[in-house]
């Protein structure tokens, strides 16, 4: 579906336009992470009050984190989230082995320490919803890079829609709202 | 039709309330304020399951002998009370369950709309023409 395509065209653009029009300092201290995720912020809280307009009445915190791996993740990246782990103190880690908006990067450790601009506004999302259905949360994202296949010294051709980034995302509801990178 | 329009946010304050223009309105918000207790109450898991706890909906919140106070609660804790007058005996439930969906539709637009801050009063139009069509009409 082309409307795929263009916000995952559209979010690259943000987050090279944040970082263009940022000043020469700024960009090592991370405001324009701050700035993704403030945007993420709002975004999800409207989607949010969208998307629970019509559903029942969550009964606790584990049925919230339910939805979002599975109701709003499929609506906003046509799938679900891969695993979802918790140590029922208020710590949530959700896995995504596809995450959409990653896979057109390329394999490989070039670009990894990259690859946390382009989750901040995402991490945002999260937050915004979670907050606005009455949640205080701290979303951290983490990518670690998974080779398709063990290395054994032969390298066989991984086809290319196989990504290799896995993100991972860990949300702990237990503190205040601060945002961190 | 309504006689008043109240939108309160999670944390208990009014972001949207609205009466026909009598003598005395405090007494709407009044009663609305008061109505704040009931809702928590019925949506509190505590409490026997009167209300179906998945519903949205709550129902006829209280009755005094002018007026009805019925009450709606989203998922992100924003309560919609509405009063309507008592000698109105044509109104069903399922044509106030309609106004609450007109106006939870319509808060989801504010809600989305860039423009608004969450937690600002809702100054948007739109949603004040709907809340009119909504009202008694008072010449």
């Amino acid at each position: 579906m082309a409307d795929e395509a263009l916000f995952l065209l559209l979010h690259n653009e943000m987050v090279s336009g944040v970082y263009k029009s940022a000043e020469q300092g700024e960009v090592e201290n991370g405001r324009c992470i701050t700035k993704l995720e403030n945007m993420g912020f709002r975004v999800g809280q409207g989607l949010i009050e969208r998307f629970t307009k019509d559903t029942a009445r969550f009964k606790d915190e584990l049925d919230i984190m339910k939805f979002i791996c599975k109701d709003f993740w499929t609506t906003v990246f046509k799938k679900q989230i891969d695993n979802l782990r918790t140590n029922h103190q208020g710590i949530y880690v959700l896995q995504d082995n596809k995450f959409r908006l990653l896979t057109q990067m390329s394999a490989g450790k070039q670009y990894l320490e990259h690859a946390s601009k382009y989750l901040a506004f995402t991490c945002g999302l999260i937050r915004g919803g979670l907050s606005n259905l009455g949640i205080k949360s701290i979303v951290t994202a983490e990518v670690s890079s998974m080779p398709a296949y063990p290395d054994t010294g032969l390298h066989p051709k991984t086809p290319r829609s196989q990504p290799e980034l896995k993100p991972r995302v860990r949300c702990s509801t237990n503190c205040a709202t601060q945002v961190l990178r | 039709m309504a006689v008043c329009v109240a939108v309160i946010a999670k944390e208990n304050y009014p972001l949207y309330i609205r009466s026909i223009p009598t003598e005395n309105e405090l007494k709407f918000h009044y009663m609305v304020h008061t109505s704040l207790d009931v809702v928590d109450e019925k949506i509190s898991a505590m409490g026997k399951a009167l209300v179906d706890q998945r519903e949205l909906y709550l129902g006829l919140l209280y009755p005094t002998e002018d007026y009805k106070v019925y009450g709606y609660v989203t998922n992100s804790k924003v309560k919609f009370v509405m009063v309507v007058d008592s000698s109105n005996t044509a109104l069903r439930d399922n044509e106030i369950r309609s106004m609450f969906r007109k106006l939870h539709n319509s808060y989801t637009d504010v809600m989305c709309n860039p423009f608004y801050n969450p937690g600002d009063r809702i100054q948007s139009r739109a949603f004040d023409s709907m809340v009119t069509s909504m009202m008694i009409q008072v010449c």
